[in-house]
């Protein structure tokens, strides 16, 4: 496969795919990390009944954390890769704000985490205000 | 929802996991640019750019962020540590007005007010959905198992003993 993005300037789907790898990765490796650390139990607790190296070895033993772990690493590389044909004003706005309400939604349907009003309301104002601050 | 207040050290995670985010973004931008254009057909580039000053800086923040992140999940909701995230757009910004004197847009200002306003909202909210007891006493074995395993004593070292004759 040969797909070479000029440097700066995408295309508008080229630019639209690239937001969406990180977007969609993130998502995935958010949701999957949260789920791996509500399994786990209270880190803090841990880390004072068995000391440093019991919290890290509680997480290192979690199948769950290493597939948030390695969807969030193939978010990390497509962010390098958008960095490297688009502006930082373009991708960390749009990939931050679209990543919270994406998160939201993700949170609710498979963490059943009480999403309330005041929960969708703060992801909306934050989206927007992700968005007016790095724009 | 379980209404419980967190501590000044929880208030510090999400401060960390705040600050360190934006940081290390800032990072990877400044070393991604310097280098060449990559394309799919050269992906390895992009591991060898892992090794340049400021992408292992940022990378070293990446870890300080990470570690804070995973702390604040296992004691509050995605959805509430989410909105702490992108509070540190805001301490970024504050921080380029007051030190850099850089000036702030009025678009710039009005993305400042929403962020403090959502993450206002969420803040006084619980941290935590509450669940079923049933649940939570699942997660607190796991949290015992999880302990218990760590406090194993190392096996020990085999001891070279004569064969029986």
């Amino acid at each position: 496969m040969t797909i070479t993005f000029p440097a700066q300037h995408p295309g508008f789907w080229a630019a639209t795919a690239m937001i969406a790898a990180v977007v969609l990765s993130s998502t995935a490796g958010e949701v999957l990390t949260a789920a791996a650390m509500k399994s786990i139990g209270d880190l803090d607790m841990i880390r004072a009944r068995s000391g440093l190296k019991g919290a890290i070895r509680a997480v290192l033993t979690c199948p769950l954390f290493f597939a948030g772990v390695s969807f969030l690493a193939a978010a990390f590389f497509a962010l390098l890769f958008a960095l490297n044909h688009m502006n930082l004003s373009l991708v960390a706005p749009a990939s931050a704000s679209l990543t919270l309400v994406t998160n939201a939604i993700a949170g609710k349907i498979f963490l059943k985490e009480n999403v309330d009003r005041r929960r969708w309301t703060a992801a909306v104002l934050v989206c927007i205000g992700v968005y007016l601050l790095a724009h | 929802m379980a209404h419980h207040k967190l501590s000044a050290w929880q208030y510090t995670i999400l401060g960390l996991v705040a600050v360190c985010a934006p940081l290390a973004d800032a990072c990877l931008s400044r070393g991604m640019t310097k280098l060449p254009a990559i394309s799919l057909d050269h992906l390895a580039t992009l591991i060898a750019a892992v090794f340049t000053p400021w992408i292992a800086l940022g990378i070293a923040l990446l870890i300080c962020f990470f570690a804070s992140y995973l702390t604040a999940l296992s004691w509050a909701d995605l959805t509430y540590v989410l909105p702490a995230t992108a509070f540190g757009n805001v301490i970024v910004a504050l921080l380029s007005r007051l030190w850099l004197q850089e000036t702030i847009s009025l678009e710039r200002w009005a993305g400042i007010v929403l962020i403090t306003l959502g993450v206002g909202f969420v803040a006084q909210g619980p941290p935590l959905t509450e669940r079923p007891a049933h649940e939570i006493l699942i997660i607190e074995e796991r949290a015992i198992a999880a302990t218990a395993l760590a406090e194993w004593p190392e096996p020990a070292a085999p001891i070279d003993r004569e064969p029986p004759r």
